[in-house]
């Protein structure tokens, strides 16, 4: 299984290569077009903010081709959020592979803190990543913006509003949280998407 | 619905884990990759490792611990201790930490908590308070409470809520290590004024003392040691005890 992690300007890369690693699985972690086009599956990580990081990917011409990547691949957390169409986080247009837009959280009150923050549960999952999920399970969430419902919605979660935790369209796959921090059920995401 | 998270504190000397009373005398308690394991695996939500080595050599050996510790653990941890600059930001989360907290370099240099906010983003930034309520109210200290500053602890979490800090852990020294329950007003205050996840430390001897620091203070978090190094209360057993008190809790 030959696994890649798109490597480019975005913190905690290493977290999803330790991750991988500890269920057996060594990517290699490259930014080479060739390399990335010839993986069985890639990973697309991303602690950071969406227009820098949408700027950097559009200079390495990386935008175009994670958009016309053929194999399964996996958007993390920022890298969620630029698989969609428009995010507010600096008024960003990101790659649209999900028809959707990116929103920020708008508190009611002192109680609801931004960022979400912790462990959180996702319900109603309808993808291949949750294979062998029966029950509502806690992974974990760092995150200031969010996607809503919509038609690509493949997990929900509940903070301040219902909201998209994961989404899913053809070969592409997507998760808020960080499965890569997400303990055991991290893991199992994880092996889901290998197994894809 | 977001779950209130338990984490363990490690304090860590030259690669080694102990745990002070009241900040002095130190115990030794175990490997710190593979206590963080045994945390994990009892379902512990998040780890705080903090090197209380100054020296050089010391801080060194706290960066390939955390790069093992990166590899190891699958939930996410905080590292502190010795962060002065965004050099050594990027030095720690390089080796794989997700969040780090920063105390008296804040005092010393506010301005540190906004850079690591735009170069890192709020997330990774926590900024510890270790704090007294005196005569005149709540008071910030510095070095792990010898030095009294003019800063208030109310006044200066708001401060670096907003410069950008993504969290707050507020340990009260009054309660620190005598296992009688935590601040839990002054957590509650400070939970009602910002808008960032207070975590509570200091003060656990009991279970109720977490439902506490849950329901009365409010806070997102609760950290502790010693009750759990010394096996005093297990992890597991805490969060059922918690769940059948009706807080959220990752079970």
């Amino acid at each position: 299984m030959n696994v890649a992690i798109i490597k480019y300007n975005a913190g905690n890369i290493f977290s999803v290569d330790y991750a991988l690693k500890r269920i057996g699985i060594t990517p290699v972690i490259t930014s080479d077009k060739e390399t990335l086009l010839k993986a069985d599956k890639v990973i697309f990580p991303g602690v950071g903010e969406a227009e820098t990081t949408m700027r950097y990917l559009k200079e390495q011409n990386l935008d175009t081709l994670i958009k016309n990547l053929k194999q399964p691949v996996l958007g993390i957390c920022l890298g969620m959020q630029l698989m969609c169409r428009y995010s507010e986080e600096g008024n960003t247009d990101c790659l649209g592979i999900f028809d959707t837009e990116v929103k920020r959280f708008c508190p009611e009150n002192h109680h609801d803190k931004v960022p979400h923050m912790g462990w959180n549960t996702i319900d109603n999952t309808v993808s291949p990543l949750f294979k062998g999920f029966d029950k509502s399970e806690y992974v974990y969430f760092v995150h200031s913006y969010y996607v809503p419902l919509n038609d690509f919605t493949a997990a929900q979660t509940n903070y301040i509003l219902p909201y998209s935790s994961a989404l899913h369209k053809d070969n592409f796959y997507a998760t808020q949280f960080h499965p890569e921090k997400s303990g055991k059920t991290g893991e199992r995401i994880l092996r889901n998407f290998i197994e894809l | 619905m977001l779950a209130k998270r338990i984490i363990p504190c490690l304090d860590i000397k030259d690669g080694q884990t102990v745990k002070g009373t009241n900040f002095v005398n130190l115990r030794q308690a175990g490997d710190p990759v593979e206590l963080g394991k045994a945390y994990s695996e009892q379902g512990a939500d998040e780890l705080v490792y903090l090197d209380i080595t100054a020296s050089h050599e010391g801080r060194k050996t706290f960066t390939d611990l955390v790069k093992r510790i990166a590899a190891h653990i699958n939930i996410p941890f905080t590292v502190g201790g010795g962060i002065n600059e965004l050099s050594d930001v990027d030095r720690l989360l390089n080796a794989g930490a997700d969040k780090l907290s920063i105390n008296s370099s804040a005092i010393r240099n506010p301005k540190l908590v906004d850079d690591i906010a735009k170069h890192f983003g709020s997330q990774v930034c926590v900024v510890a308070i270790d704090a007294r309520n005196t005569a005149s109210g709540w008071k910030c200290y510095l070095n792990g409470g010898r030095v009294e500053t003019d800063r208030y602890l109310y006044e200066w979490a708001k401060e670096v809520n907003e410069r950008g800090a993504g969290e707050i852990l507020f340990t009260s020294m009054d309660h620190d290590g005598v296992k009688t329950g935590y601040a839990n007003e002054a957590l509650a205050h400070l939970s009602d004024t910002l808008d960032i996840p207070v975590i509570a430390s200091g003060g656990a001897g009991k279970m109720e003392h977490f439902k506490d620091a849950f329901t009365l203070g409010k806070a997102d978090a609760a950290l502790a040691a010693s009750v759990f190094h010394f096996g005093e209360i297990p992890i597991m057993k805490l969060k059922e005890y918690l769940h059948e008190e009706g807080i959220s809790v990752r079970l």
